[in-house]
């Protein structure tokens, strides 16, 4: 088996996760599809590992992970906090970057 | 057709599906559950791929940490979460283009680069805990050092960001 | 770990699949019971008695009533979810049992097959354990958000609150068996154990914290806030009812024993034999290690019961500062102790139980001391409304409270539509 397939398929993946972060209004919902294009790199970093015959790639994913986990406490810490004071969390709404 | 093949086109097909329902379904919840599919399919390629630890990690964190603090955050922000709840945005027609031109030059750099590679499927190094705790240990320890402190700066923040009152 | 697993024969993983199954769904059976006669006996009632020999009949005559009630869907339900949340509660508890082990390898009856009493065993066993059962907190979550009910779904994010922040406790509770292990595999953990001593005694705090992580994960009393009765009706399974009822309740009580058995399997020993019964010939060998397995599991869902029938429920707050401020740095302390320990015996033969006693008293003596609470500084208090400031009885604003001056009563409000 080549590679070649998991490639295609993370870089569809970050596609539908590129898609949803330009188009979906709900700050949640596009968190969710930032965590998908995360995970779609993450496909491509194991891939490689598996590819090249070392971990190296499979370390990265695991940093990736970790990034994402603190992405998504500031991230909803800061969604939670425009919440309080806007009563919404659509991003349009906070496009002005102030309370 | 191997057995991997088989697999890898089944879960990759539930990975594209779902990933696809996350974009477009019409309730909030609804696509967070369908992210619980796509990432639970991604931890099955990662098995595929003999990266074991990592896709224990993925099911751990992402399935069993991240997405219920989504779900959680959903709750606590009362957006509603009924049928139409999640509005889109009218720049559908460019959101496409973009991220059809991202596909087709993410694409073709990386099969320009790497395409042809075999995976070697009788050479197999599993990445056991032991494994990859070596690897992070001692040829990666300073960026783990470097994300564990990214890690606690962003606890901070959020401790920082949702205290009420006395600033 | 064997090198029979993963390498056996079709038939020899279905019927051992099959007996895990058998054996949960007959001892969820039995812990109902038990839990009724044993919360019975510390209340000075009987319980049920009647239905079978001691009454253990009973929680099968139970179910059957439960499955033949009437099944309905709330109004405001939303279908879907509502029906699958159940089954997403359920499945996961009964995955995890796949790298427990109950037994050495034994022999199967009528054949000469070898086979390890555990279904599987993988490098990483004990990490997909915890990553299988954080699964099962979608069903509660979603369980109490397709009902349309307020409180189901304040059941359900009080629950997704509580287990996530337990799981983080717990997981650092067992990180001291994997260092002082050297592997995350079930049967090695067991193995490393019968070499050394059951890893109880010298990571006494890390078994301490486990046992409180443990109580909270699951969902018991005294932090049994999900489905708090004095507060939320039922909880996250309010709307349910009948089989799907059923369902929760049986993922709760396998919950129950999941945990136990790690429990068992992480820090007494697992399917080892007591100090005491281990010096007579054989007590390892065969079929009667899974007889010490379950004893113990049943040590600990007795400590469960115990803890239902003596202690209240705790507050909400409480308990959210307890795990956060207490179990967790406890734990992280714990952790650099058993690390700095365990580098020190490697390097140069320190005695090592004779440390780690004194360095588990100090921890200990930390938890004990968080107990403490925390003294508060007295508010200021606002001045006392003068209800006669000028000169004749006025009302009092919102949020205070009317003072009756002496000689001078305040009519209750109550008196005044009398």
């Amino acid at each position: 088996m080549t590679v070649e397939p998991f490639i295609g398929l993370s870089a569809l993946l970050f596609a539908i996760g590129a898609i949803g972060v330009l188009v979906r209004r709900n700050a949640i919902v596009v968190f969710m599809c930032v965590e998908l294009m995360l995970n779609a790199c993450n496909l491509s970093f194991v891939t490689f590992a598996r590819a090249h015959g070392n971990l190296d790639g499979q370390v990265a994913a695991f940093f990736v992970m970790v990034v994402a986990a603190a992405e998504v406490v500031v991230g909803l810490a800061i969604i939670v906090s425009i919440f309080r004071t806007r009563r919404s969390a659509s991003v349009d709404d906070a496009s002005l970057l102030k309370l | 057709m191997t057995a991997v093949t088989v697999v890898f086109a089944a879960m990759g097909l539930v990975a594209l599906v779902s990933a696809f329902l996350v974009v477009t379904s019409d309730q909030i919840i609804h696509a967070a559950l369908w992210l619980v599919v796509t990432l639970g399919a991604v931890a099955g390629l990662y098995v595929l791929l003999a990266a074991e630890l990592v896709a224990w990690v993925q099911v751990l964190i992402y399935m069993g940490s991240v997405v219920v603090l989504l779900l959680f955050a959903l709750m606590l922000t009362r957006t509603p979460t009924g049928p139409g709840s999640a509005t889109v945005t009218r720049n559908q027609p460019l959101a496409t283009v973009v991220a059809g031109a991202t596909t087709v030059a993410l694409g073709a750099v990386m099969w320009a680069g790497f395409g042809g590679e075999v995976i070697d499927e009788d050479e197999v190094r599993v990445g056991t805990a032991a494994r990859l705790g070596d690897a992070i240990f001692r040829t990666w320890v300073l960026p783990f050092e470097v994300l564990s402190v990214v890690l606690l700066a962003a606890l901070v923040g959020a401790i920082v960001l949702t205290r009420r009152g006395e600033r | 770990m064997s090198e029979l697993f993963g390498n056996e024969a079709w038939w020899v993983i279905i019927l051992k699949a099959l007996l895990v199954f058998v054996v949960l769904v007959v001892f969820t059976l039995f812990n109902i019971w038990f839990e009724r006669r044993v919360v019975a006996r510390m209340q000075h009632r009987v319980g049920p008695n009647v239905w079978g020999p001691f009454g253990l009949l009973q929680s099968l005559a139970d179910g059957v009533k439960l499955a033949l009630k009437e099944e309905i869907f709330p109004k405001h339900a939303h279908k879907v979810v509502y029906f699958i949340a159940p089954v997403i509660a359920t499945i996961p508890a009964f995955l995890a049992w796949a790298v427990i082990p109950f037994g050495p390898e034994v022999t199967i009856p009528f054949t000469d097959t070898v086979t390890p009493l555990q279904l599987t065993d993988m490098p990483v066993a004990v990490l997909y354990i915890l990553a299988v059962t954080s699964i099962g907190v979608y069903g509660i979550v979603l369980g109490g958000w397709a009902s349309g009910s307020t409180y189901s779904l304040l059941g359900g994010v009080r629950s997704s609150a509580q287990m996530i922040s337990y799981e983080v406790a717990m997981g650092l509770s067992l990180v001291a068996v994997f260092i002082y292990a050297g592997s995350m595999s079930t049967s090695e953990i067991v193995a490393a154990q019968a070499e050394d001593t059951w890893f109880a005694l010298p990571l006494l705090p890390s078994f301490i914290i486990y046992m409180i992580a443990m109580v909270g994960e699951t969902n018991r009393a005294p932090f049994d806030l999900p489905e708090a009765e004095g507060e939320l009706v039922g909880g996250f399974h309010t709307e349910y009812s009948s089989l799907k009822f059923a369902l929760f309740f049986l993922a709760e009580y396998i919950n129950m024993v999941t945990v136990s058995a790690l429990a068992t399997t992480m820090f007494l020993g697992g399917w080892r034999a007591p100090w005491g019964i281990s010096q007579i010939d054989g007590a390892n060998e065969g079929y009667w290690p899974v007889l010490w397995f379950l004893g113990k599991t049943l040590l600990f869902v007795f400590l469960f019961i115990w803890l239902r029938g003596s202690l209240p429920r705790l507050r909400y707050d409480q308990f959210m500062k307890f795990g956060w401020k207490v179990l967790i740095p406890a734990s992280l302390a714990w952790i650099v102790v058993v690390c700095v320990m365990r580098r020190l015996i490697i390097d140069d033969d320190l005695d090592p139980t004779k440390i780690l006693v004194v360095a588990g008293v100090l921890v200990v003596a930390l938890l004990v001391v968080q107990f403490i609470p925390e003294r508060r500084t007295p508010a200021v208090e606002a001045p006392e409304p003068d209800a006669f400031a000028g000169g004749f009885p006025v009302p009092p604003m919102p949020g205070k409270q009317p003072v009756a001056p002496s000689g001078a009563p305040v009519a209750p409000s109550g008196e005044k539509e009398a």
